[in-house]
């Protein structure tokens, strides 16, 4: 494989068909961390593109076999960073799955809160650095000023602004910051106002617009087969939404539209996340006002030790489906422990529909499939 | 038609820049709607919330007590091996021997902040601070002796 991505320095003689090979990344600033794709061009036009990984592999899956079922949750923080809380929810939902713990409603609608305000915030950060991807340096910091009021709101309820680690195996950590309802409120009011902003600054923008118009354009049966999901899929028709199929804490309860667009190409996937937000603010609305009274954890053991058997929860990451796997012996660690992370299957689709288009829409391409490298690799 | 078309485009695109500019144009001249804030220059305001974790402190009263028994709970929670006790007997005034704690070794360098020790601590010895200027010019500065000299344990608590 390395024999491409040699030097060329005759190039007089670029292969058949004048091919010429470049790298991109693994420090490529417009990569989104230590993405490293192989690009055969032929003059503009993209061949073929082969994704190396590796560069920042941790070995999760492995380290996780030898944490107890509560040690393990910290970890998982560390995969998808954007989106920590929905991850720990999942394994916390899973411990919980397996050893039929009752977690109490407050804990239920608080999780459901800081998992949408987690899907806010990744948003904005996705559409910062996707307008600077595409050149735009100025909304960046309009994404950030509003997710910095989520970060704050994180850090003094859960102690920390990204690896928060706050949800715990039957239910939270501690009890939520006596100001958390009143800061979310005024979020909410503020987000309202200023999301009409990214709208003039991006949206309507002519040079965004015929960038991402029609480009890496994506069909429901590609999506379907490519294993894609989240807003990717959804962008391309295909109704994938976990939290809608599958309810998990608190959103039986609540009312909200799954968004499906039918385009599917990067244009589509950019509504499908400002919509989101959107949606995310109603759930946020929904719930604020109607916190329970009562415990924020439930009874546990204090060893916690999984029957023996299998066990998968699957739980909607801002990215798409996470899907948690044990196999457990019966001890108080994992066997086996398998993350199906969003971002792998999401990556797998670049190729195919980056090919045959100029490399100034790979940027376009890739940004909006919203690749975050630490998830991918692990 | 194909110079009507292009007068329109030029006219949308010109509009659509127009718009965004008026947006910066806005925050460029009111200046009190800036929410930038200058780190090193705003130490004095700079307040952090109060749950925020930046290291582990073991609190100490007036009289240099503090409520840790050695009871381990924190180093069996702990993932990465962050700490470490040892312990000691000491001889009490009734001439029986006490378990007590020799050093309690915490290394910041591998902590996580995970919060997991403060969590499984029965006596609330330990707690996280939210001190996060870390930064020094030896690693082994970071292994610190959480227990101050001289220090014993509070009465009552077992």
């Amino acid at each position: 494989m390395y024999n491409q991505t040699e030097i060329i320095k005759d190039t007089t003689n670029l292969g058949p068909e004048g091919e010429l090979v470049v790298n991109m990344g693994p420090q490529h600033p417009a990569t989104h961390g230590v993405l490293h794709l192989v690009v055969t061009l032929n003059g503009e036009t993209i061949k073929k593109i082969e994704p190396h990984l590796g560069y920042i592999h941790r070995s999760i899956e492995k380290m996780c076999e030898s944490l107890t079922y509560r040690q393990f949750i910290y970890v998982t923080s560390r995969m998808d960073y954007l989106s920590s809380h929905i991850n720990n929810t999942a394994c916390a939902l899973l411990v919980e799955k397996g050893m039929q713990i009752e977690v109490p409603e407050r804990a239920k609608v608080v999780r459901t809160i800081l998992n949408e305000l987690t899907r806010i915030a990744s948003h904005e950060l996705w559409i910062g650095a996707m307008a600077m991807d595409l050149g735009a340096f100025t909304p960046f910091f309009y994404a950030f000023r509003e997710r910095e009021m989520i970060t704050d709101i994180m850090e003094e309820t859960c102690g920390a602004r990204l690896t928060m680690n706050y949800i715990v195996p039957g239910g939270l950590m501690y009890d939520i910051h006596p100001d958390f309802q009143t800061k979310v409120k005024a979020f909410v009011k503020q987000f309202k106002e200023k999301v009409t902003e990214y709208e003039d600054l991006v949206t309507g923008n002519v040079i965004f617009q015929s960038r991402t118009k029609g480009v890496g354009v994506l069909t429901a049966e590609d999506a379907i087969s490519y294993g894609c999901s989240g807003p990717v899929a959804r962008a391309s028709g295909v109704s994938c939404d976990i939290r809608k199929i599958a309810p998990y804490d608190a959103y039986d309860r609540v009312e909200f539209d799954e968004i499906v667009e039918t385009a599917g190409d990067s244009f589509a996937r950019y509504i499908v996340r400002v919509k989101e937000m959107n949606q995310s603010i109603h759930i946020i609305e929904q719930l604020i006002d109607n916190i329970p009274e009562g415990d924020f954890v439930g009874k546990t053991k204090n060893v916690l030790k999984l029957a023996k058997g299998e066990f998968y929860q699957r739980v909607e990451t801002a990215r798409g489906e996470l899907g948690v796997y044990i196999v457990s012996e019966g001890g108080t660690t994992p066997y086996r422990i398998k993350f199906r992370s969003p971002g792998f299957s999401n990556l797998s689709v670049l190729d195919h529909i980056a090919k045959g288009s100029k490399i100034g829409d790979l940027m376009a391409t890739m940004g909006t499939l919203d690749l975050v490298i630490p998830d991918i690799d692990r | 038609m194909f110079l009507k078309d292009y007068i329109s485009d030029v006219y949308n695109g010109v509009t659509s820049l127009l718009k965004g500019m008026r947006k910066t144009g806005y925050y460029f001249t009111h200046s009190k709607e800036i929410i930038t804030e200058q780190y090193p220059d705003n130490r004095a305001t700079l307040k952090l919330a109060d749950r925020f974790k930046g290291e582990v402190v073991m609190p100490h009263d007036e009289q240099n007590e503090h409520t840790c028994t050695g009871c381990t709970a924190c180093e069996l929670a702990c993932p990465n091996g962050t700490i470490k006790i040892i312990t000691k007997f000491e001889m009490t005034p009734e001439g029986k021997k006490k378990k007590a704690i020799d050093s309690f070794i915490y290394r910041l360098e591998m902590c996580t902040l995970c919060n997991l020790c403060v969590a499984a601590c029965p006596s609330d010895a330990i707690k996280m601070a939210p001190n996060f200027e870390h930064s020094v010019f030896d690693r082994s500065k970071l292994t610190k002796i959480l227990n101050k000299p001289g220090s014993k344990i509070k009465e009552g608590v077992e």
